[in-house]
């Protein structure tokens, strides 16, 4: 078969909608449009139907016992925002100290940071150098003060996958509630809210092959039953926890996308650690000097990040524009930071520079993966034979001796 | 963020790539950046008798920009007198290039790298006359 460019490898970032999602979606915009908050007419009970068999569908993937956990939001970056902000708020007169990692995403960084100005407190835990958090970190961290602690499933940039079941007991023993950020995991990797003692969970659809504008934030209703406040008012759906006339047509694609990551997921994972390894051997059987970021034991299924020592990540993006993936290097950022989850790992800055994030998914073939691989190879070797560290490595100078000018 | 044209050709075929013998007393070399920023540019000149440089040569750690900008300035200051090259101002490369905001930094290490190699190259001449004397 022809290869078709360009190729998306960036499966992290995004996901194609599956085209047996998008089939199922497609009454819901035309003929079954109704509101499903009309409760006098067929079109809303249809509208509502659909709805409530997503919701069981969503709960299933997830391990959740009861659909009405599920709540729907505009994406896992709400659901966060409406996590923390909606537990600080409801809890405020229990406590007010957060636990969270240096590696979650913006969405609960910054959150964090909003909530901090508002008095709360927070402590981030640092990760080893693969990316994970050490269980007893958290719980040392707990504090009468805490009523959260929030870790992610698994990191969006190098597919390290967190230990939630053990931190799932201490925050039960210790009767702190437990959030997680289990967007890029969800069908992926094991995950149970009610083994792994997980108390709100934030997912989206467009990182499993579902549409982009919808999410959910699982909010267990019993043992214990979590209350937050809502963050925007109106007409009191989803269980006043998130007003706004539901996004039926992307919650049926939701909830299809769950259903087939139920049926599908462990052996999509499976071929999807193949298809990594693969690209791998092929990239560190021709090159000297490359590293993987993260860990080998605990990691997405799709996730390869790979430091190219001497060669800038932008510059090699550049040179492989006919594939889609993305970098840590500052260049690709508006901050001219390098990625903070790099730096967190301890990877020095100048491999964090020289980072390449490939997510591979559902669609990705061999043959596309041997052609990004035998790609990347040829251009490294050539922005190399260009890079006047690489001739400074080979010429037996440390790199790390030479006073350089930060500019 | 798409790039320029002349961004692209510069990238793709980089003009001047290489080595100058950096113990050459009529070589200068200008090293600047730092691999912990994401980009190092070096940059080197061999200049005659007469103060014009005859040949120039880069290589650079970065982004495309940086490496166009590198290769862009070699082209700029061959057949130039050191005075005429340490003129050349990085809103010039800027401008060239098409360069956005975010990538002026590539243009300025441009700048320097140039005002570097020849600051080296002067500072091998003034020892070679002092050793003469």
């Amino acid at each position: 078969m022809a290869l078709k460019l360009p190729i998306f490898m960036d499966n992290h970032s995004t996901t194609p909608v599956d085209p047996r999602v998008l089939e199922e979606m497609l009454p819901y915009f035309t003929t079954k449009f109704g509101n499903a908050a009309s409760r006098n007419h067929p079109f809303g009970w249809e509208a509502e139907e659909a709805v409530e068999h997503a919701r069981e569908r969503i709960a299933s993937v997830i391990g959740a016992k009861d659909s009405k956990e599920i709540v729907f939001t505009s994406g896992a970056t709400e659901s966060d925002n409406l996590a923390l902000k909606g537990v600080a708020e409801f809890y405020k007169d229990k406590g007010n100290h957060i636990v969270t990692t240096v590696t979650e995403h913006k969405a609960i960084l910054d959150t964090c940071k909003r909530l901090e100005k508002e008095g709360c407190e927070v402590t981030y835990l640092g990760v080893d150098k693969v990316g994970r958090v050490d269980p007893d970190d958290v719980k040392k961290a707990i504090t009468p003060r805490t009523i959260l602690v929030s870790v992610m499933l698994a990191n969006n940039e190098i597919g390290t996958v967190q230990p939630i079941e053990e931190i799932g007991r201490i925050t039960r023993e210790r009767g702190v509630l437990l959030h997680s950020d289990a967007v890029q995991g969800i069908g992926k990797v094991d995950f149970d809210v009610q083994k792994m003692n997980v108390d709100l969970a934030s997912l989206t659809a467009h990182k499993i092959y579902g549409p982009k504008g919808i999410g959910a934030l699982y909010v267990r209703r019993n043992k214990p039953r979590v209350r937050l406040v809502a963050q925007m008012d109106g007409g009191g759906h989803e269980r006043g926890m998130r007003s706004g006339t539901l996004a039926v047509p992307l919650i049926v694609g939701f909830g299809k996308a769950c259903a087939i990551m139920v049926e599908e997921g462990k052996k999509e994972s499976a071929t999807l650690v193949a298809l990594r390894e693969r690209l791998r051997a092929r990239i560190f059987s021709q090159l000297d000097e490359v590293y993987v970021n993260g860990s080998m034991e605990h990691r997405l299924p799709g996730n390869m990040n790979i430091s190219f020592n001497f060669v800038e990540g932008e510059g090699l993006m550049m040179a492989i524009k006919d594939v889609a993936v993305s970098s840590g290097s500052a260049c690709t950022s508006s901050s001219l930071e390098p990625s903070y989850v790099l730096r967190a790992l301890g990877v020095g800055d100048e491999l964090a520079h020289s980072s390449i994030r490939f997510g591979l998914g559902r669609f990705n073939t061999e043959e596309e993966v041997d052609y990004v691989a035998d790609l990347v190879v040829g251009k490294v070797k050539r922005l190399r034979e260009l890079s006047p560290l690489w001739e400074m490595h080979n010429e037996g100078i440390d790199l790390k001796s030479v006073a350089w000018v930060a500019h | 963020m798409a790039y320029s044209t002349k961004v692209i050709e510069h990238y793709e075929n980089p003009k001047n790539v290489g080595t100058l013998d950096k113990a050459d007393p009529s070589v200068g070399t200008g090293l600047v950046g730092a691999p912990a920023c994401g980009d190092v540019m070096r940059l080197q000149i061999r200049v005659n008798e007469q103060g014009v440089i005859e040949d120039a040569k880069f290589k650079t750690f970065g982004c495309g920009s940086a490496i166009a900008s590198s290769s862009l300035a070699t082209e700029w200051i061959k057949g130039k007198t050191v005075d005429e090259a340490e003129a050349i101002k990085n809103s010039q490369i800027v401008e060239e290039l098409n360069l956005p905001p975010v990538k002026i930094h590539c243009s300025v290490l441009a700048e320097d790298a140039i005002k570097s190699a020849i600051a080296d190259y002067r500072k091998k001449q003034s020892q070679r006359r002092a050793a003469s004397q």
